[in-house]
């Protein structure tokens, strides 16, 4: 099935599940969403404010239904404390990026000025490149990486979505 | 699907001060807490401990001959009691062998604990001698695991073990119980409670969606209880049967809900799904209304699922919410333990009378068993399986293995209590039966079990013919002996141009296999023997081997071919 820009967007959720702190947990996840074949874009896990509590936010592409059985699957795992959907536009979604450009003399204050007007950072420098720091949504990430490939990405890393709810409502305090 | 609420022993001796034990200890005494008073097991050097152990506690140890065969006993035994079954095994190959144990009861949603010994925590990790990453391989089957890396942990993971195995949608857990930490010491304190902030299973059903379910039971011309799994895992055949009866309605059965409902009721109309009876199917693919309880509705239950109960509405009650909307579309959803919400529904008043509805099915029904039943010169399988059900009146434990003959015990034997058709459903696993069967015997001495087994399963685990022995056991075996994977080969001749290849089987001489064993054992080449045959085995003590020489190439009929509608059924 051949599927419209828009439709993909729409078709893709941030999901963010709380997780028990034990080894292993991430495992249990992941082995869950290949297992029943379940289409994540990213995936990306750390501590929350809650002693003992990660949150693991991920982006998964997929219609409603699917949403609804990966979610159910989620809160299956025992140690899935809790698993919220955060694809309104009341969410804060970022990403952050670290891309290393070839840059020589002459094409430096160029990847400079371009990083400035993504709100970039220039966080180190070498001979022949700049390492840029960038954070933003996807989109935003993406369209910087096209713009600089003319002058040669020699290296990429993306850490995945993390989102957050606006207002004071959160996913880790909302049933408290 | 939930557990609640089943006899479990008495706790044994409370412990009041707080004695110093190992973690092998500790483990027997979770399973004296927990009400355990059976095991079935096999050693070996990394769960010496627990052995060493285990001889100075009042359980019961039975040693199986392949660790399959305690896992599927366990199972067995889970499956005819409610209780969990327990299960142990050492590290690396005993903990693999449990693997396709494990796999079948979560599958069918047994409880079943396992607990296997591990390498020592500081050999873990370097491909030591018989270590395997347990938990790693059991995690896609098993509800939960757990890797034990320090002693003070051990009380609490056999405490959640067991909360988990048996609450809520039941499953296999499995203990890994590293060498070392079966010998450190603790003081012993056994939890009273679990915290599992992760792990709420709905036990009542949510009160607005069991209204919107009842108005629609009551609107309904045409509607039918689907039955499975759940309804036998929650002991709700009467909540059931007073649903059924209060609103006149036609109750079907998957193949792993047969049971809870008594098979000689006259709303009871059958089996459903790729061997279901024609009437059943044909009254889903009739009905306004199904009323699914405690099942998954699995593609063998369903068909196509784009042509299942095409016409009807659909209230799904299950305890598990991921179920629920999983295969097929849901009007009305109600999660929760299917008994309660059973009362709940009948307490809503759904009475109805349905007389053209019930006319309908009862004549098709009468027209399906107008064709006579085949005969020739070879035992008639049905007829063995009718044979036993006229001389138990439909009140043994029936186990099957997996196969021809697991179909035809389902289809013509007359379950009329809860739990007593025991068959591996979702995996379908071969050799479950006579290893099930001593479980489920060993659980529920006082019942009379039957493994019903085909001469390529029963191969598959014979050699527990030695632990039934052993035991005691009066496990009475029913072999279907056609010379073939009669299941495998009926699909070569429909659906391969009966190019039969891999599927014949040669000997062996049954009789005398048991009889080296020490199980009496006949062989039955006529009808006119069965009769006397199932006499003989049931006035017998203590197991006996019957072998019925049956038509080689005898099908199960109906069959929905895969992936076709319950309509296409092919009836032979
Ligand atoms: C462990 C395992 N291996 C293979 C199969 C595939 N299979 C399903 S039924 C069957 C034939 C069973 O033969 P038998 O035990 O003789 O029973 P029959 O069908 O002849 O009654 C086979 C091979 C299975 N279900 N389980
Ligand atoms: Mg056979």
């Amino acid at each position: 099935m051949v599927r419209t820009q828009t439709e993909l967007e729409a078709a893709r959720h941030t999901l963010v599940a709380l997780l028990e702190d034990h080894p292993g947990v991430l495992n249990r996840v992941v082995s869950l969403l290949r297992r029943r074949g379940y289409n994540i874009e990213s995936l990306t896990v750390g501590h929350s404010e809650m002693k003992g509590i990660s949150r693991l936010t991920m982006v998964v592409a997929g219609d409603d239904s699917i949403i609804e059985q990966v979610v159910k699957q989620l809160y299956k795992l025992v140690e899935v404390v809790k698993v919220s959907d955060l694809s309104d536009d009341r969410v804060v979604v970022r990403e952050l990026a670290l891309l290393k450009v070839n840059a020589t003399a002459s094409t430096r204050a160029e990847l400079m000025q371009i990083a400035d007007i993504y709100r970039g950072k220039i966080v180190d420098l070498a001979t022949d490149s700049v390492m840029i720091e960038i954070t933003g949504h996807e989109e935003k990430i993406d369209s910087l990486i096209e713009l600089v490939r003319r002058f040669g990405i020699k290296e990429i890393v993306r850490t995945g979505r993390v989102a957050m709810l606006r207002g004071t409502a959160g996913v880790t305090k909302a049933e408290e | 699907m939930m557990s609640k609420g089943r006899s479990q022993p008495e706790p044994h001796h409370p412990v009041k001060e707080r004695r110093v034990l190992n973690g092998a200890q500790i483990a027997c005494e979770a399973l004296l807490h927990e009400g355990v008073e059976v095991l079935f097991g096999y050693p070996g050097g990394a769960i010496t401990p627990f052995y060493h152990a285990l001889h100075d506690y009042p359980l019961r140890h039975v040693l199986v001959r392949h660790e399959q065969a305690a896992a599927h006993a366990a199972d067995g035994y889970a499956r005819a009691t409610g209780r969990a079954g327990v299960c142990v095994a050492t590290s690396g190959p005993g903990a693999t062998n449990l693997v396709t144990g494990i796999a079948t009861a979560y599958l069918d949603s047994s409880p079943v604990v396992a607990i296997t010994g591990q390498v020592p925590t500081a050999m873990i990790g370097k491909d030591s001698f018989q270590e395997i990453d347990i938990t790693g391989i059991t995690l896609p089957i098993t509800k939960h695991n757990f890797l034990v890396l320090d002693v003070k942990d051990v009380a609490r993971a056999m405490k959640e073990a067991f909360h988990l195995a048996r609450t809520g949608r039941p499953g296999p857990v499995l203990v890994d119980l590293p060498k070392d930490v079966q010998m450190a010491k603790a003081p012993f304190h056994y939890p009273t409670s679990v915290e599992l902030r992760g792990y709420r299973p709905s036990v009542a059903g949510n009160a607005r969606q069991i209204r919107q379910a009842a108005a629609l039971i009551r609107a309904a011309e045409r509607p039918l209880i689907l039955m499975g799994r759940g309804v036998n895992l929650a002991l709700a055949g009467g909540e059931l049967r007073t649903l059924a009866e209060q609103g006149n309605i036609p109750v079907l059965s998957t193949l792993l809900g047969l049971g809870s409902f008594p098979g000689s009721h006259p709303l009871f109309y059958g089996l459903i799904g790729m061997h279901g009876v024609n009437y059943a199917n044909r009254a889903l693919s009739t009905c306004d209304l199904v009323i699914a309880v405690g099942t998954r509705l699995s593609d063998r239950t369903t068909g196509k699922t784009s042509a299942f109960a095409g016409q009807a509405k659909v209230v799904h009650i299950d305890v598990d919410p991921a179920e629920i909307g999983k295969n097929i579309g849901v009007d009305i959803p109600i999660v929760g333990d299917v008994r309660l919400v059973l009362e709940a529904l009948a307490r809503e008043g759904i009475e109805g009378q349905r007389p053209e509805w019930l006319a309908d099915l009862r004549r098709w029904r009468e027209e399906a068993l107008e064709s006579p039943r085949r005969r020739n010169g070879h035992v008639s399988p049905q007829e063995v399986i009718h044979e036993l059900d006229v001389q138990s009146h439909g009140g043994a434990t029936i186990v099957t293995d997996v196969g021809q003959h697991q179909l035809w015990a389902a289809q013509n034997y007359v379950y009329e209590r809860a739990n007593s058709f025991i068959s591996s459903g979702g995996l379908g696993t071969m050799g479950f039966g006579l290893p099930a069967a001593l479980g489920a015997k060993i659980g529920r001495p006082e019942s009379e079990v039957w493994a019903v087994c085909g001469d390529g399963g029963l191969q598959m685990n014979i050699q527990e013919l030695a632990t039934v022995v052993q035991e005691g056991a009066d496990v009475k075996i029913a072999l279907l002996n056609n010379g073939y994977l009669g299941m495998v080969r009926q699909l070569q001749e429909l659906f391969h141009e009966r190019r039969y290849y891999g599927t014949a089987l040669l000997g062996p001489d049954f009789v005398k296999v048991a009889d080296a064993y020490g199980v009496p054992a006949r062989r039955v080449e006529h009808n006119d023997e069965i009769a006397a045959a199932f006499q003989w085995a049931r006035t017998t003590d203590g197991p006996v081997l019957v072998e019925f020489v049956i038509e080689p190439e005898e099908n199960v009929y109906p069959i929905v071919p895969a992936g076709k509608s319950l309509e296409d059924m092919i009836e032979g």
